[in-house]
């Protein structure tokens, strides 16, 4: 086929295209990714029996800021990675903020408590299972979220791949926090960061293969 | 922002809205770019720049729904040619051509080249390789001419299949083109 024929062929009567197309795939991707860590979360490890009270304490809310914080961060630099000729630009700087917030706060932990208490703040109770949780409630949002950049057209495929994982991390550490028992900033500082790298590793991983065009 | 930017953009916006006429325009006077730009860069394989500029313009097509208007064309559309072309060469195994330097943003629209040579690969072939519910659509609405009413009767297939098909089909046709 000539080129010219392929253009007309392309040009006949062409679908009008429907702005906000990339603000749509998200929104149900997300809505999906979160019900489906909702249920995991719900279904495997249960809603902590504290919530009430511990909802009262400020700590609960600055845990929940800092996959909330990655969650605005990455969600910025996911939808601008899936357009061709934009770069992430200053969401991967602005995912520093939440992570430099919560090591500045572990830091002044570590450093008034005594030297023997330290290392029961950084694990806590639940560091062998924390980051493995976090990446288990993320995986139904890594489905979403890989499947709304693969109907639009990344030309950076690791980092698509990588911000897509991150954001699919974060909102499983978002969801992970009704669970959670843990409130010691170096234990937050280590492990949830470690269990929403997980999955942002993957997408970079997979990025490559799983989103060509 | 140059001349080419501006008119380009004004046609592709118009072809988002549906103006077929707009988007015809924009993608003859896109492909003759392309075409400048890719000669450019692939002077070791100029049998193949054809199939690349066929190749790029599906793509645009198949991504149109990702142009911003807030966003300059040209580094869009760059961004899609300098895609496509990297995995062409990936694919060719081209190791000596990846050398090329691939540079700014502004080069696409500076080099126009009307003077289109053959394609070495026949999109008519791919399509034919196309099951029926996405070659029917194609070849009725936008080879034939039809409407989506008539090709969808003729078809035995509903309106919204036909608009599927069509929008599935030059996807489809596009991986093709990869293997």
């Amino acid at each position: 086929m000539e080129t010219d024929k392929l253009i007309a062929m392309l040009a006949k009567d062409p679908e009008p295209v429907a702005p906000g197309v990339v603000a749509r795939r998200y929104g149900a991707a997300l809505a999906a990714g979160g019900a489906g860590a909702f249920a995991l979360m719900l279904a495997f490890l249960g809603v902590r029996p504290d919530l009430a009270q511990a909802a009262g304490d400020p700590m609960f809310w600055v845990k929940l800021a800092v996959p909330l914080g990655l969650f605005a961060a990455a969600l910025v630099g996911t939808t601008r990675l899936a357009r061709p000729g934009v770069r992430a630009g200053w969401s991967a700087e602005a995912l520093l903020v939440p992570v430099g917030g919560i090591w500045v706060l572990a830091g002044v932990a570590l450093l008034s408590a005594a030297p023997g208490e330290r290392m029961a703040l950084v694990l806590g109770s639940t560091w062998t299972s924390c980051p493995f949780n976090i990446a288990l409630l993320s995986v139904p949002a890594f489905a979403a979220t890989f499947w709304a950049m693969k109907g639009l057209a990344p030309t950076r495929p690791v980092a698509a791949g990588a911000f897509s994982g991150l954001l699919a991390g974060a909102l499983g550490a978002a969801v992970y926090c009704l669970h959670c028992p843990e409130m010691a900033p170096p234990f937050l500082g280590t492990w949830y960061l470690l269990g929403m790298a997980i999955p942002a590793a993957a997408g970079a991983a997979a990025g490559p293969r799983l989103l060509r065009w | 922002m140059s001349a080419p930017e501006g008119h380009l953009k004004d046609l592709l916006v118009r072809g988002l809205s549906g103006d077929g006429a707009a988007y015809h325009a924009f993608l003859k006077a896109l492909g003759a770019f392309l075409r400048g730009y890719l000669r450019g860069r692939l002077a070791r394989v100029p049998d193949e720049v054809e199939d690349l500029v066929q190749e790029t313009l599906l793509a645009v097509h198949n991504q149109r729904h990702t142009y911003d208007a807030a966003q300059p064309l040209t580094a869009w559309v760059h961004a899609i040619a300098r895609y496509k072309m990297i995995d062409f060469l990936r694919r060719r195994a081209g190791r000596e051509a990846m050398n090329d330097p691939l540079d700014d943003d502004d080069e696409l629209l500076g080099a126009s080249d009307e003077g289109a040579r053959e394609a070495r690969r026949d999109i008519a072939t791919l399509l034919a390789k196309l099951p029926d519910r996405h070659r029917l659509p194609i070849v009725h609405v936008k080879i034939e001419g039809l409407s989506v009413a008539e090709t969808a009767r003729l078809t035995g297939m509903s309106e919204s299949a036909v608009k599927v098909g069509i929008h599935r089909g030059l996807k489809a046709l596009s991986a093709l083109i990869r293997e």
